[in-house]
Order: structure tokens, then C-alpha cells, then sequence
């Protein structure tokens, strides 16, 4: 009975979104469609009510629980806060964008909910059952999401390509976990890592698990070369959903390739290295190459992704421990980017009109100077120009990647960001010096407002102060890999 | 309080435009451009005044780094809010904030649209130029040189002409792609030292092979900046297409950017990289003097032309430097300077017959002496400085510069005066097709003289020419101590007394 109980106490914020996920799905039941802004308040509630409780039982001290296949350390406790104010931009950005377009329902907060459990449980994950499971259900609320918006050909076409490539990298992804769990002949993380170190030489079956579990991960995160799911699905998807996808569950996919390839296989370092090598400078290069050609915002910020994510691996190949830290900083700053970047693209859409046209950015400047500016420091965020928090987050990983050796792979990298540069300065060309094509007035609620401009001049400000989230940065990983 | 101020000197020179630029940007009202105008200019002439003190207090003896101050900035990495400047640095930062007062003043009724961002623009890049001149750490250093680009990257984008947005991507892009690799060279010394701090780095010793590669890294960065040939093809584009504020800042200090930067990293840093590839710095110099005079000859567009003749005139600065003698870097430094006011009164002198025909094309012009006397003689005055009249600052630097050379090679010299000629024979000739002759067109003959707000700016750039030209001493003195101890750096070898394990 006791265990039982500090079995739940320890993952108590994931059933209050379990339990709250389930509240809303009945309520929006019995609720009339003037009163759904009950169901908002109540998920941007159970957002708070999580992260207070998990803020509260944060302890330096690592804790397992549910026989050690679930872990509450460091990095689960701060990447779940910000899980949540990630989670609850959104819900403040898409609100005007969900009622304009009939999604303001009940089903949209519950599936994010649910999305965001899975998120919990991949980074509290201990065990590769527990990190599948999460992985699982992130995956089907994004599905379904993606294919909300029902009449719409192109977002269902986006949902049917995503979910049987989703699935298919799912199947992968158990495939090589079930060699690894073969050859070790246990789920469990830190018992794969210890069967790993006692020096058994490691069988080529290992090597061939460790390929499908990559293979899995890099669907997942969207490097090259299984990218080809991401620029779609970013396109057909209502916007609001892209915000979703394109976000926080980078911060799960993040810690899911922590767990996975730093705590239970480190003694594959040298070969899960060199896989990701591949895959990083593939990611920038495409990424950053094929974005130049893109006219729509959406499948442009896909391609940008994919780029960023080639970064994120920089940091990782380098498998050191400020390797790691740096890939943590340089996802969080994509997060808040990112979060920003739809923002404002939310706020410029209108009742039957997304702006999702590179040209309907055209001329903001004039429209309304003071979300050109958010904008624009968004690009240049981006583009990892200082004094912009995206600046510290690229010096940071090439820094790592220097440390470890890598220096003619950093020069490709720099070459690359300036060709990724290209495609930002043409997004703040079409704001500030061409004519607005579209001369309707902006109208967003003022919360969206107030938290748009908060979260763009934060990439200012973080970008002049980077350092307490680089401190915090390094607490979360040095407590949770030492 | 005052104590304060006077700690913190260079924190003020760099601050106070930001600030006021945001002030200007945040009280911005489309429906009364004339307060934005007044609050830009009172914050320009404040901006201008806090420079004052680093004249007035600075102590002429001393070669190293003064009015020194910092903090811990990111202490993850190392790296400091570390400031100073030396008799280097000093007179290249009142140049800025100079500068910007006159392009506020230019552009008064010049631009009518949106006042406040183009006001705001140009302050705040006083005060991140600033910052590179008086940053001591090598991030952030960087931060400043990287984030100047945006506010210039607006302005020629913003408010400039036909082909601007080419023109300024190009710029963007270039400057960009040298500074990269410079990080990638400050990451590998912070990797090595541990510490972003030029002077730790200035004490790193290095074998030549790295060093020519750091050499090479830094290089990259700072001959797009100066620019040199053959990188230098973004400028005539930038120049043409930016309003006259942005090419004067362009010609006046961005250009000096990367003069100072090769004397505070690229040189000391690498000193015997910088004495191995002098040959091919020298040849690269001389061709920008000579080929590019040439070039300037053939243009057609006067924006053109002045551009042409900055690249040419520059490449006097980077053969001064690589002469590794007193008088020869002391002259390039002096022609920085120099090139500052002349350049800017140059393209100021384009302005305003822009302002009024909207042509920049030299065969739109003929006669302009007859309707605008008064400023036909400032036109003059400012190109015969430009040819490098005895008299003029123009003449000082160039001369100096050969001075330098002939101790070196007698070929140099001769090849750097030689162009003198061809300096004389493109800028003359634009003169001539401009200013003398019958009254070309009616536009011609409908010009007005020059009202007093451009009077007056003339006036001043035409005095501080004269006033260098004549009495040098005010800026060697100054720089004297500082060149003395960076030749002193320069000649340090840093090779390692025994290469390190593994190389």
C-alpha cells in the first residue's frame, strides 16, 4: 500500500492531466458552445495545477517509481515546467485562431492534454516500455489532431501521411528495442546500461538495434534523411496544431534521445556518434537548402526546423557533458522561437484567411510596426544573429562540437548558416521594405498580445542575459547523467 | 555621481544612443515628424557630448588600454562586459558619434517616411559601433559587430533605392559569412586559453601553421569589412543603393570597423602569420589602390565613383599596416580618419544634388558652378581633399603612408603615389563634368543653393578637414603611445619555444 501510494504521488502531475483530459472531454458534453471558455480555463488550470505540483516535489534527489520504469530527477522536473508554459502559450495564441474556424472544442484541449501526457511520461521514462508508451500516446493525439479540422482535404491528407510513417517509425523504434531488450535481457535503462558495462563484448545484434532505434528517434525528431514527413504535415495542418508539433515535443524528443542513447547506451557512444554526425550535417544541409525555395511560411519554418534540429545533434555527437547541456539550451531556445514564430502567424490570421503565404507577411511593418519588430527579432533569432538568444544557442553547440574535434564539420556548419540567413532576411525584407499587399487591421485578443510580446522580447532579453537559462541548463543535466 | 559618470565613460558612449534610440522609436507619432526629428537630434548631440570626456581625459603618455571597466558577464563561458580604449580607438569613436549628429541633421526634411525608425536606426548603430571599438572581449566584440548589421541592413533596405534589397541582402550576407568564420577562430582561442579576453588571447603562443589559419579566419572577416579586393564587390552595390545617411555611416565608420579590427585582433594575435603573408597583404593593398583608381574612372554613377574611390583609399589603410613601421601605421590610421570626414562630406555633397534632380548619373549634371555657387566651392574643396590636396587631411595620411613605404620598397611607394595621379585624374573629372561647364538642363537651371541646415554641415566637415590637414598633431598625439605599443606587439614572435604534443 505504501509503495503504491509513493508510486502515484511521484507521477501526480501526470494524472492530474490524466484526470483533467478526461474532465474536459465530459464537460464539453454537457456545456454550450457560448460557454466553452470554461473548457479553456480549465486546461490552462490544469496546466498550473501540474506545474505547481511539480515545481513543489522538485528535489535535487533523483526518485523512481512504479518498480524504477518511472523517474522524477532534475530533467524531468524542468523540462515538464516547461512542457507546460509551452503548452499554455499555445492555448493562449490558438484561441482566436480555434473559434474563427468551429475547433474551439472540447476535443482540441483533451487531445493536447493527452499529447502533453505522453510528452510527461517520455521524459519521466526509466524504462523502454514506459518511453514507447509515451512516445505512443504523443503520437496518436498529434494524429489526431492533425486531422481536426475533418473537411479539410489537405489537413487529412497531412494526418494519413503522418500517421503511417509515424507508424511505421514507431515499429522500428519497438523492433530495436526488442534486440537491445534480447541481448540484455532487461527493459530498464540503467540495467541495459550496467549488463552493457560488465564487459560482455557487444554483439553486432546490439549495433543493429541501436540503427533502428536511431532510425526511430530521427523520425521522431525530423532530421534527414527522415524528414520527409515534416514540411507536409507542418502545411496541412490547422496552424495551431503545426505550433504543437513543431514545439514542445521537441523537448520530449529531446529527452527521449537523452535516456535512451546517453543513459542506457553509452557504451555505444562511438557508434550512435557517428550516426548522428550523418544525420546533422544531412539536417543543416537540406534543411537550409530547400528552405530557400519555399514560398509557404509554414513549410518554410518546417524546413528551418529540420535545420535547427541538425544543431541540436551537433551538440549531441559531441557526447560530452556540456555537449548534452548545450543541445538542452539550444532546444529550449527553439521552443520559445518557434512558439513566437506561429504566434504571430496565428495573430495575422483571420477568419478565412490563414497567413501562411510568405506574402502575406508583406508590408507588416506598415500594418503594424510593433509585430514586425517581434517578428523581426524572431528572424534574426533564428538566423543566430546577436544580441538574440538563437546567437548563444548556436555558439554553444559549434562550441561543444569544436571541443570534441569536429572543426571542419563547425566550418560547414557556419557556411550553412549563412545560407540559413538567406532565407530569414527574406522574411524581414517582405515585412519592412515591401508594400502590405492586405490592408486589414490586426485584431487579437490582448492576452495573445501581451504574451506574443513577452515571449518574443524574451528572446532579447535572454539573448542579452543568457545566463541563468544556461545555469539552468546545466543543473538539469550535470544532476541528472552524474 | 560625476564619479560614476566618469567610470563609466565608455558605457555611456555606448548606451545612451541605444537608449535614445528607443526612446525615439517608442515616442514615435507619424503625424508629427518634427518632435521625433528634435528628440533624435537631442539625443544625438547627448550621445555626441558623453564622447567629450574620452578626449578630454585621456592621457596622451599612455599606449595601453584606458577608461577600462567590466564586469562577469556569462560566466558559463567566460566571457566579461570588459571595455577600454586606447589612442586608437578614442579617435574612431568621436568620428561615430560625430557622424551620426550630421546624419540626423542631413536627414532632416531629407526623409519624410517613417521618421522615427530611421532616426532610431542610426543611433542605435552609433551605439553598437561604439562597441566595437571598445569592446575587450572577443564576444562581445562580436555581439556588437554582428548586431550593427541589422540597424544598417534596415536602413539600405528601408529607404534606399531601385535595387536596394539586393543590394542590402549582399551586404548582409558577406559581412555575415567573414564574420562567421571569425568565431569559429575565437572559439578555437577560447578553447585553447579559456577565456574570451584579447589579451589572454594576445598571450597564447601558437604554431605558424594555426596561426595562419587564425590569421586567415580573422582576415576574412575584416577585408569584407574594409573592404578589400576582390571582396569587395558589395560596396559600390550598398553604396548606390543606400540613402545618404547610410552610405555616409558606410564610408565614415563601418569601413573603419575592419581597419581597427585588423590592429586589435588579426595582427596581435597572429603576429607571425602577419609578418609571413605581408607579401601577399601588400599585393592585395596595391591592387586595390591602382586597380580600383582605374575602376572609379569609368563610372558613371557619382555614388558610384565615391565608392570606388573609399575602396581605393582604404587600401592606403592596409598598406599602412602591413609596412610594420612607425610612420606608416601612425599615416594609416591619420587616413581613417581623414577618409572619415571626406568620404562623408563627399556623399553628403551626392545628397544634396540627389535631393534635388533624383539622379545620381554624372551626365545628368554640367554646370551646376552657375545656379549653386556656394556649393560648388564646398564641392571642390571636398574633392581636391580627396585627391589629397597638401593642406587638407586628405594629404596628410596618404603622405605619411608613403613615407612608410619608400623605407620598405621603393616600388611601393611608387605605385601608392602614382595613384595619386589617377586619385586626382576620376575625382577632377567628375568635378569638372558636374560642376563646370555651360548650365547642362533645364533641371540644372532650376537648382537652389544650398539652404543653411546643409550649409552649415559642410561647414563643419570642411573645417575638421582643414583643421587635420593643418594641424595633425592633434590626432599622432593621441595615437603616438598607442602605435608604439602595438608595433611592439606586432613584432613579439608568438611561435611556441617547442611545438606542443600532438602537433
Amino acid at each position: 500500500m505504501e509503495t503504491i501510494r509513493y508510486d502515484l504521488i511521484t507521477a501526480l502531475p501526470e494524472l492530474i492531466v490524466l484526470c483533467m483530459a478526461m474532465v474536459i472531454l465530459l464537460t464539453d458534453l454537457f456545456i454550450s458552445p457560448a460557454r466553452r471558455m470554461v473548457i479553456y480555463s480549465m486546461a490552462q488550470l490544469t496546466l498550473l495545477a501540474a506545474a505547481y505540483f511539480s515545481f513543489s516535489s522538485h528535489a535535487p534527489s533523483v526518485s523512481t517509481a512504479f518498480s524504477g520504469a518511472f523517474i522524477d530527477d532534475a530533467m524531468a522536473d524542468v523540462l515538464k515546467l516547461m512542457m507546460y508554459l509551452g503548452t499554455s502559450f499555445i492555448f493562449v495564441y490558438s484561441r482566436q485562431y480555434l473559434q474563427h474556424r468551429g475547433m474551439f472544442r472540447g476535443e482540441f484541449y483533451a487531445l493536447v492534454l493527452f499529447s502533453l501526457l505522453g510528452m510527461m511520461v517520455m521524459v519521466s521514462g526509466q524504462s523502454m516500455l514506459t518511453l514507447y508508451v509515451g512516445l505512443e500516446l504523443l503520437s496518436l493525439s498529434l494524429y489526431a489532431l492533425v486531422a481536426m479540422d475533418r473537411d479539410n482535404a489537405k489537413a487529412t491528407e497531412a494526418a494519413m501521411k503522418y500517421f503511417v510513417l509515424g507508424a511505421l517509425a514507431s515499429g522500428m523504434l519497438l523492433y530495436g528495442m526488442s534486440m537491445v531488450y534480447g541481448m540484455t535481457g532487461s527493459l530498464n535503462l540503467a540495467e541495459i546500461n550496467m549488463a552493457l558495462m560488465s564487459g560482455a563484448k557487444i554483439h553486432a545484434v546490439m549495433i543493429l538495434g541501436l540503427v533502428f532505434i536511431v532510425a526511430g528517434l530521427a523520425f521522431k525528431l525530423g532530421a534527414v534523411p527522415f524528414q520527409m514527413w515534416v514540411p507536409d504535415v507542418y502545411e496541412g495542418s490547422p496552424t495551431a496544431v503545426t505550433m504543437l508539433i513543431s514545439s514542445v515535443p521537441k523537448l520530449a524528443a529531446f529527452a527521449f534521445v537523452i535516456r535512451m542513447l546517453v543513459q542506457a547506451l553509452p557504451t555505444l557512444a562511438v557508434d550512435w556518434q557517428q550516426m548522428l554526425m550523418i544525420m546533422a550535417v544531412l539536417s543543416i544541409l537540406i534543411g537550409n537548402i530547400t528552405a530557400i525555395a519555399q514560398t509557404n511560411l509554414k513549410r518554410m519554418l518546417a524546413y528551418s526546423t529540420i535545420s535547427h534540429i541538425g544543431f541540436v545533434l551537433y551538440g549531441l555527437m559531441s557526447a560530452t557533458m556540456n555537449g548534452f547541456i548545450f543541445a538542452m539550451f539550444y532546444v529550449v531556445s527553439y521552443v520559445l522561437m518557434t512558439l513566437a514564430g506561429f504566434g504571430i502567424i496565428l495573430l495575422l490570421s483571420r477568419p478565412g484567411f490563414e497567413a501562411d503565404k510568405l506574402d502575406d507577411l508583406k508590408g507588416l511593418n506598415q500594418r503594424s510596426p510593433w509585430h514586425a519588430f517581434l517578428m523581426l527579432i524572431v528572424m534574426f533569432s533564428m538566423a543566430g544573429v546577436p544580441p538574440t538568444l538563437g546567437f548563444y544557442a548556436k555558439f554553444s553547440v559549434l562550441q561543444a562540437a569544436l571541443a570534441a574535434g569536429y572543426i571542419w564539420l563547425v566550418v560547414f556548419a557556419v557556411l550553412m548558416a549563412v545560407i540559413g540567413a538567406f532565407y530569414y532576411l527574406r522574411v524581414i525584407k517582405l515585412m519592412y521594405f515591401d508594400d502590405p499587399l492586405d490592408t486589414h487591421s490586426i485584431s487579437a485578443p490582448m492576452d495573445a498580445r501581451i504574451v506574443l510580446g513577452f515571449n518574443a522580447l524574451a528572446l532579447l532579453v535572454i539573448g542579452l542575459m543568457p545566463e541563468k537559462l544556461m545555469e539552468l541548463c546545466i543543473y538539469t543535466i550535470t544532476s541528472s547523467l552524474s | 555621481m560625476q564619479n560614476y559618470f566618469y567610470h563609466h565613460l565608455l558605457s555611456f558612449a555606448i548606451w545612451l544612443p541605444v537608449l535614445a534610440g528607443v526612446v525615439v522609436l517608442a515616442s514615435a507619432n507619424e503625424k508629427k515628424p518634427n518632435a521625433t526629428r528634435w528628440l533624435a537630434l537631442l539625443g544625438g548631440l547627448l550621445s555626441f557630448l558623453v564622447t567629450i570626456p574620452l578626449y578630454t581625459q585621456f592621457n596622451f603618455a599612455d599606449g595601453g588600454l584606458q577608461f577600462q571597466e567590466g564586469f562577469s558577464w556569462i560566466p558559463a563561458f567566460n566571457i566579461n562586459y570588459h571595455l577600454g580604449a586606447d589612442g586608437l580607438a578614442v579617435p574612431l569613436i568621436l568620428l561615430t558619434s560625430f557622424t551620426t549628429l550630421i546624419v540626423i541633421i542631413a536627414a532632416w526634411e531629407v526623409i519624410q517616411k517613417r521618421v522615427a525608425q530611421y532616426m532610431a536606426c542610426f543611433l542605435i548603430m552609433s551605439g553598437l559601433m561604439i562597441g566595437v571599438f571598445s569592446a575587450l572581449d572577443a564576444i562581445l566584440y562580436y555581439v556588437f559587430w554582428e548586431a550593427m548589421l541589422i540597424p544598417m541592413f534596415l536602413v539600405i533596405g528601408i529607404w534606399g533605392g531601385p535595387n536596394r534589397v539586393y543590394a542590402t541582402v549582399k551586404f548582409f550576407l558577406y559581412t555575415l559569412l567573414g564574420s562567421l568564420l571569425m568565431l569559429v577562430a575565437f572559439i578555437y582561442l577560447y578553447l585553447n586559453t579559456g577565456s574570451f579576453e584579447i589579451a589572454d588571447f594576445y598571450r597564447f603562443p601558437m604554431p605558424l601553421q594555426v596561426q595562419i589559419l587564425v590569421f586567415l579566419a580573422f582576415f576574412v572577416a575584416f577585408a569584407v569589412k574594409i573592404p578589400m579586393w576582390p571582396v569587395h564587390t558589395w560596396l559600390p552595390d550598398a553604396h548606390v543603393e543606400a540613402p545618404t545617411g547610410g552610405s555616409v555611416v558606410l564610408a565614415a565608420i563601418a569601413l573603419k570597423l575592419g581597419g581597427y579590427s585588423f590592429l586589435r585582433f588579426a595582427m596581435p594575435i597572429a603576429p607571425d602569420a602577419a609578418h609571413h603573408l605581408t607579401p601577399y597583404m601588400i599585393s592585395l593593398s596595391l591592387i586595390a589602390i591602382v586597380y580600383i583608381a582605374l575602376v572609379a574612372l569609368v563610372q558613371k554613377d557619382m555614388k558610384k565613383l565615391i565608392a570606388y574611390s573609399s575602396i581605393s583609399h582604404m587600401g592606403f589603410v592596409t598598406l599602412g599596416f602591413f609596412l610594420f613601421n612607425n610612420i606608416g601605421l601612425e599615416g594609416a590610421i591619420v587616413q581613417m580618419l581623414s577618409h572619415g570626414f571626406i568620404s562623408a562630406a563627399m556623399f553628403l555633397c551626392v545628397g544634396v544634388l540627389y535631393d534635388r534632380v533624383h539622379s545620381r548619373q554624372i551626365e545628368a549634371y554640367g554646370g551646376v558652378a552657375n545656379t549653386m555657387p556656394a556649393f560648388a566651392a564646398f564641392a571642390v574643396f571636398f574633392a581636391m581633399a580627396n585627391t589629397g590636396l597638401p593642406g587638407t587631411s586628405g594629404f596628410v595620411g596618404e603622405f605619411m603612408v608613403i613615407l612608410g613605404a619608400i623605407q620598405i620598397n621603393f616600388w611601393y611607394a611608387f605605385l601608392a603615389a602614382f595613384t595619386l595621379i589617377f586619385g586626382a585624374a576620376y575625382t577632377l573629372w567628375m568635378v569638372k563634368r558636374v560642376f563646370y561647364g555651360e548650365v547642362a538642363n533645364d533641371q540644372v537651371a532650376a537648382l537652389s543653393d544650398l539652404n543653411k541646415r546643409e550649409f552649415f554641415i559642410l561647414a563643419v566637415l570642411a573645417l575638421l578637414v582643414l583643421a587635420l590637414g593643418v594641424y595633425p598633431q592633434a590626432v599622432t598625439d593621441m595615437t603616438n603611445a598607442t602605435v608604439n605599443e602595438l608595433l611592439t606587439h606586432f613584432a613579439q614572435s608568438k611561435l611556441p619555444a617547442s611545438l606542443p604534443a600532438g602537433l
